[in-house]
């Protein structure tokens, strides 16, 4: 029902278009006098008056609906009075079922089938309603619009402004979301630090959610609580990892970035550019058993050649992977900000007779430092964020070290284990992940705060 | 007669299948400023790029011909290039200080070939330049200042200050004033008239008062060949060539 009226209303939108057209053309012609706009946004004007009331009328209906539905469905039910409203909102759906023809149980016959009765009748009456309603709404408010077409209307005016509405709205979803987003972290992440207080969860050195879920609810006291939810050995080995894989990109990408725009010929830049920044498009769940099958193997043979006890899982092949992963976020952004140094510091530097190397050294790498930083800055926020790789390459153990051969975990490996599989909601298990989920969103918030403030401060304006 | 400087012999220059300049040859004097004109794209910019080979820069540029200063060929193959341009020095259209301190700026060039061996030396070079820039009565309580903080007169006037710190034979000046305003534009004529005690000057302008005011010898370019080159009275006051004519009393151009 939904898209049929929806064209409908679409149609009308488009009709009444040629219809605000052709009036403001007549009222041209046969008054030959000026009309403050345009004749085709008195079209668009009579068009908005068709579709955006009608439109927001049919999502307010189909909001409310069916809670309508069910109240009155469920009236001699509510009547009786002896059900809860777990049980009403389940027969409420056993009631729909049956209207399918979906027989299920047998008590309650009358009173269901009158449901069943009621169901039927209600939907079939709130569809013509809704269909009267909403067309009839949408044909009123197009006659009006029309006959309020006169020479003191600018409905330029009117349009622009619902243009503005409507971009407005448009940038407001994503910020309604980032603010619901961050309310609902701030939200679990405070019920979750109400069991377990806060210190212990940002100094305690011992992980092992698991523990909480294996005992009885009963029976866990506070110091149970503490010692599960210590984050300490999770943002350990974050910082190991991110750490492994800034070594791996940040010279890697450097040196590539300065061959890019330095020394590289146009036509091997033509080709080499876009193969690095495949390196970026590349899912990283491939990246992952890349790092687990190939390179974990790799490092731990290698590792034991050399006499040293490595797990088949290493923060080392993970952040090594990882490493690979972000060069071209380095690459290329470094690569554009050195390229975009005037041609004219160059001449100068060479003007002086310094050598290319120099030149880069001590005139192009300062001045594209602020650009350089934030492409790093980037790096890292995308390293910490980054899960598969380490899932997949770097075990799941949250044990406190800085042995990059031992295994090790992270904090977004660890939001991935807590909500796998079945949980209740309410258990600090469920809401550790969400106070987690809050610590790594402010990290990486400051990581890109800073970025921006260093981009900024140090930008030198060329003109 | 004074002596003489650099000296150009049939130059020609092509980007790629364009040729830029057509059977150059001119002398230039030391110790003097020689002053090239001509309308926008006559190839004198690209004439004074290759007497620092500045052109090398440009992969699809080729210079054919020879070009001698104190009577060695700069494009010969054990001409080191980095030494040609530390002796001749080049100060550009726009102002292009490098983004550090002014003093670093002036202390590039002494830094990169190793000219002084203590900071002390350094800080004379640097002193020194400036001063012969006539900038560093303006800037020495701020040395440590961004160079790209300063206004654009300042800003050129540090370039020529980098310029000289490696204390070179020749300054090679690519419209140094066009992109300045007549103040700032009378004060670099005014050192130019200082430095050419030292220094021998070549300055590409668009401006022919210019060249009157400043230079001893002036050639006049045109669509790459080098029309007429003669004292600045000469070609000012009695041009032998209707194109020169025609361009100084503003017929085209």
């Amino acid at each position: 029902m939904g898209f049929i009226l929806i064209s409908l209303i679409i149609l009308i939108g488009i009709t009444s278009y040629f219809l605000g057209n052709l009036r403001a053309k007549n009222l041209r012609t046969s008054n030959q006098k000026n009309l403050k706009s345009l004749s085709h946004y008195y079209g668009y004007y009579v068009a908005l008056w068709a579709v955006v009331p009608a439109l927001l009328i049919l999502l307010m209906i189909t909001s409310f609906k069916s809670f309508f539905i069910e109240q009155y469905v469920l009236s001699d039910f509510i009547a009786l009075g002896s059900y809860t409203e777990t049980e009403l909102s389940l027969l409420f759906t056993q009631i729909e079922n049956t209207a399918m023809g979906i027989k299920l149980f047998d008590e309650n016959t009358i009173l269901i089938d009158g449901a069943v009765n009621k169901l039927n009748y209600i939907n079939k009456t709130s569809e013509n309603l809704t269909y009267v309603t909403v067309l009839g709404l949408s044909g009123l408010l197009v006659l009006y619009s029309i006959f309020n077409i006169n020479h003191k209307l600018n409905s330029r005016k009117i349009v622009e402004k619902f243009l503005l509405v409507l971009y407005f709205t448009c940038s407001l979803v994503a910020i309604m979301t980032t603010v619901g987003i961050i309310f609902s972290l701030l939200y679990e992440t405070l019920r979750f630090f109400s069991q377990v207080p806060i210190t212990d969860f940002l100094f305690g050195l011992n992980w092992s959610p698991q523990r909480v879920f294996v005992r009885e609810a009963g029976d866990l006291d506070t110091r149970d609580l503490a010692n599960a939810f210590g984050a300490v050995p999770l943002f350990a080995g974050t910082f190991l990892i991110a750490l492994i894989a800034m070594c791996v990109s940040v010279p890697v990408g450097l040196l590539t970035a300065i061959y890019m725009s330095e020394y590289a010929s146009p036509k091997v830049r033509d080709w080499a550019k876009p193969i690095i920044e495949i390196l970026a498009g590349i899912p990283t769940v491939v990246y992952g058993f890349f790092a687990a099958l190939t390179v974990a193997p790799l490092v731990r043979d290698i590792g034991q050649g050399a006499g040293l006890t490595v797990s088949s899982e290493s923060a080392l092949a993970a952040g090594f992977v990882m490493g690979i992963m972000i060069i071209p976020f380095i690459s290329s952004l470094s690569d554009d900000v050195i390229k975009s140094v005037p041609q004219s510091l160059r001449e100068g530097s060479y003007a002086m007779g310094a050598t290319k190397r120099e030149t880069i050294v001590k005139v192009l790498l300062p001045a594209a430092l602020p650009g350089i930083v934030g492409s790093f800055l980037l790096a890292v926020s995308r390293a910490i964020g980054e899960t598969m790789i380490v899932v997949m390459a770097a075990g799941l153990n949250a044990k406190l070290t800085a042995n990059p051969l031992d295994a090790a975990t992270t904090i977004t490996t660890q939001i991935v284990v807590i909500l796998i599989g079945d949980q209740e909601f309410d258990s600090p298990k469920t809401q550790s992940a969400f106070a987690l989920g809050l610590t790594l969103f402010v990290v990486t918030l400051a990581l890109n705060f800073i970025a921006l403030q260093v981009v900024k401060k140090y930008t030198e304006r060329y003109d | 007669m004074k002596s003489i400087k650099i000296k150009a012999d049939n130059l020609n220059v092509h980007y790629g299948e364009k040729q830029a300049l057509f059977d150059v040859s001119m002398y230039m004097e030391e110790k003097q400023v020689t002053a090239l004109i001509g309308p926008s794209g006559c190839g004198k910019s690209t004439f004074i790029r290759c007497l620092n080979r500045m052109n090398d820069v440009i992969d699809i540029c080729k210079v054919q011909g020879k070009i001698e200063i104190d009577g060695n060929d700069i494009y010969a193959p054990d001409m080191q290039v980095e030494q040609l341009r530390e002796r001749v020095g080049m100060v550009f259209q726009k102002p292009n200080p490098f983004p550090k301190s002014i003093f670093e700026n002036v202390a590039y060039g002494p830094r990169i070939h190793g000219i002084a061996e203590h900071k002390s030396d350094l800080e004379e070079i640097v002193v020194t330049s400036l001063k012969k820039a006539a900038l560093f009565d303006e800037v020495k309580d701020r040395l440590s200042d961004s160079g790209t903080s300063l206004s654009g007169g300042q800003q050129q006037r540090l370039c020529i200050a980098r310029a000289i710190s490696v204390n070179p034979d020749i300054i090679l000046m690519d419209e140094p004033c066009s992109a300045l305003d007549p103040i700032a534009t009378a004060r670099i004529e005014e050192l130019m008239g200082d430095l050419k005690t030292e220094y021998t000057i070549i300055i590409v302008t668009h401006s022919m008062q210019q060249a009157a005011r400043v230079s001893s010898r002036t050639g006049f370019f045109h669509l790459g060949k080098l029309v007429e080159v003669d004292k600045t009275e000469t070609i000012f006051s009695n041009p032998s060539d209707q194109r020169t004519q025609d361009y100084i009393t503003g017929r085209f151009g």
